[in-house]
């Protein structure tokens, strides 16, 4: 490294160790964020608390109400009260009611009806409840046909039985998606944001010229405002998948290699789009807009980060492949969850190459001219 | 002839909106000093950043000791102190200092340092960060910053620009003291009392030179004697003596300062006893009245009104 590259290097570490702010959500809000969504907000529905009424006290209605408690979906609130009541305080997130005569209807090859009120007011929830719900009552029903034709002696064609395995997420953790997706964010925030911010900082306080009329050249001005921030969000980084495979058992599966060249790949693409922001933007609020603009939200919202990209309407989905994350994401699901190597992202990985060097050109272009006119 | 630092050729450089420079040409000898001087707008700004490369001229061509002022011969031997003493607020006094040096590839400044500190009087203050100073200090640690390369010319764009007058006055005798061990100043400034310390000045105004030359060959030119009258109402009184009548009676020109008019004549006796009389008949007082050599204050004044009026 070159003796001016350091200097400003060792600048802007001096400046960020003096604002503890930009170190804090640089470092310490994302193991925040990672904490928060691996305990608290989980997406995962489990112990739903279900209010059962059976009214038919037969043993059938017991069987189908274990039926329910067996799944391990739902846990059991006492039984008998008034269901209106227990859904409007919240105190149960539904309820099953077994009419009087369920038996029977049953017994006589009748359609035997079930009442089941789900508390809609959390529709994801709602959704994943109601999939639950009819998913026990058509085992229990379809057990029914086959004793009963048993008995009969009539033998059925085998009926569907379908059981789904999950591959690479066996859990379906939400906390297993969201460490790719947090990886992606803190790199964002530092190499886009910070980088961005840092450089527009110069040109707010005039420095700028100082540093134009000196002899440092383009490169080593943005070599001195982008090392320091790519070196913090790897840091960062490393320390989301350090903490996920700590805190929540979350493991890289695929080649280590392959992740920090992928990384770097990434941070890349983040660099130059901050060095891009930054020669546009004249002050610091704009450039912070900007980019949470071009970069956050998007990694929120259509990266598939927290929205899956799958059930977005196809002009949200093509917008989705302007933003690098999406990519990133890709490869780094690839990368944790499937353990699957370059051949299978590889699309994703070009994609990712060609963005970042198309942003890495438009930057330097624009950077340059930014600088003598 | 002495070396040239700097050499400007039919400088031009325009905006959107404004023709900043209309096309100048001057000249300014190593170890010399020069003024550029005139109201905002004038084009002190543009002509110093042309001149330490920050803008490319539309025509014209500028050339800092025989190089073009980006070329890094020149970037080495230039120190620019802008009209924001544009200091790290979140560093101290000595790393701004060492920042400023070792992006210029100065590793062994530490003794430069301790030097400009002394020099400044800013030593008591060097580990204090830049935010903590006062707007004289500061201005005087940006000089350092600026002087830590020990740069062969010092390019300043309004450097007492919102400073305290005690500050002023010793930032100017820190600069005076530069000129003296041989190094070229040119400074842009609005302050005609500053101009006076210069080797030569420009007066700008609207993108082009109203005069050129040393303080004392700007005064000579003036060609008119200037009475100074003392006096409570300045405008009312120069109201008085841009009369009609005062003409008549030799005043060319008459012109308010705060606490005084000055009035331009070719023979100044005979118009400093017009003017006694004819505000003594209006019954204004007169603190006092003294003949006095002309100011470049009055010159550009007397320079801009013949141009705008």
């Amino acid at each position: 490294m070159n003796g001016r590259v350091g200097a400003l290097v060792r600048k802007e570490f001096r400046h960020i160790s003096r604002d503890p702010g930009t170190l804090g959500a640089l470092l310490v809000v994302p193991l925040f964020l990672l904490a928060m969504f691996g305990w608290a907000i989980s997406l995962d529905v489990n112990d739903v608390p279900l209010l059962v009424r059976d009214l038919d006290h037969t043993a059938e209605s017991r069987a189908l109400t274990a039926a329910f408690f067996s799944s391990g979906r739902f846990s059991r609130m006492d039984d008998g009260r008034d269901a209106g009541e227990a859904l409007d305080s919240g105190r149960a997130a539904a309820t099953l009611e077994l009419p009087r005569g369920f038996a029977r209807s049953l017994g006589r090859g009748e359609t035997a009806a079930v009442q089941v009120l789900v508390d809609g007011s959390d529709a994801t929830r709602a959704a994943t409840v109601i999939g639950y719900v009819e998913g026990i009552v058509m085992r229990f029903g379809a057990e029914r046909i086959t004793l009963k034709a048993a008995k009969a002696g009539v033998a059925l064609p085998s009926a569907l039985d379908t059981r789904p395995r999950v591959l690479f997420n066996q859990d379906l953790r939400s906390v297993n998606n969201l460490v790719p997706g947090l990886v992606a964010i803190i790199l964002i925030i530092s190499a886009v944001i910070s980088t961005a911010l840092a450089v527009v900082r110069e040109k707010e306080l005039g420095s700028m010229e100082q540093l134009v009329v000196s002899p440092v050249e383009s490169w080593e001005l943005v070599a001195g405002k982008t090392l320091p921030y790519a070196t913090i969000g790897l840091i960062s980084a490393a320390l989301v998948l350090g903490a996920g495979f700590l805190l929540f058992g979350v493991t890289v599966k695929g080649s280590i290699l392959e992740l920090a060249f992928m990384t770097t790949l990434f941070v890349f693409a983040c660099l130059s789009l901050g060095i891009l922001i930054s020669t546009a933007a004249p002050t610091q609020q704009v450039a912070f807009l900007a980019s949470a603009m071009l970069t956050l939200l998007p990694t929120f919202l259509l990266s598939g980060f927290v929205f899956p990209i799958r059930n977005m309407p196809p002009i949200i989905q093509a917008i989705t492949w302007l933003f690098p994350t999406k990519y990133y994401i890709e490869i780094l699901q690839a990368l944790l969850l499937k353990g699957v190597g370059i051949g299978s992202y590889w699309r994703s990985a070009l994609a990712l190459l060609v963005y970042a060097l198309a942003a890495a050109s438009i930057a330097s272009v624009r950077f340059a001219r930014s600088r003598g006119r | 002839m002495a070396e040239l630092a700097i050499e400007a050729i039919g400088l031009a450089k325009g905006f959107k909106e404004v023709e900043a420079l209309k096309g100048v040409d001057f000249r300014v000898e190593r170890g010399a000093s020069f003024a550029l001087v005139g109201p905002d707008g004038a084009g002190k700004t543009t002509a110093i950043r042309l001149l330490c490369g920050l803008l490319k001229p539309d025509s014209g061509r500028v050339s800092v000791f025989g190089a073009g002022p980006a070329e890094p011969a020149a970037k080495a031997k230039l120190g620019y102190l802008s009209q924001r003493f544009s200091l790290y607020g979140d560093l101290s006094a000595d790393e701004n200092i060492a920042f400023f040096a070792e992006i210029h590839g100065r590793r062994n400044y530490a003794s430069r340092r301790d030097e400009l500190l002394e020099f400044t009087r800013l030593s008591p203050f060097r580990d204090r960060l830049a935010s903590k100073l006062s707007g004289g200090m500061r201005q005087k640690l940006a000089l350092a910053c600026a002087l830590v390369h020990e740069p062969e010319l010092l390019l300043m764009d309004e450097p007492t620009t919102g400073v305290d007058p005690v500050s002023r006055r010793e930032f100017w005798e820190i600069v005076a003291g530069l000129s003296r061990g041989g190094m070229t100043v040119v400074a842009a400034t609005p302050y005609l009392d500053e101009a006076e310390r210069f080797d030569s000045v420009g007066m700008l105004d609207e993108g082009r030179f109203l005069a050129l030359g040393s303080p004392r060959q700007l005064k000579e030119g003036f060609g008119w004697t200037v009475v100074e009258i003392a006096c409570a109402d300045a405008r009312r009184v120069a109201r008085i003596l841009s009369s009609e009548e005062a003409r008549g009676a030799g005043v060319a020109a008459a012109q308010a300062f705060g606490d005084r008019v000055d009035i331009f004549a070719g023979d100044g006796e005979a118009a400093r006893r017009y003017a006694l009389s004819a505000l003594a008949r209006e019954g204004l007082a007169v603190a006092s009245s003294r003949i006095a050599a002309p100011s470049l204050e009055n010159v550009f004044m007397q320079l801009l009104g013949g141009t705008k009026g």
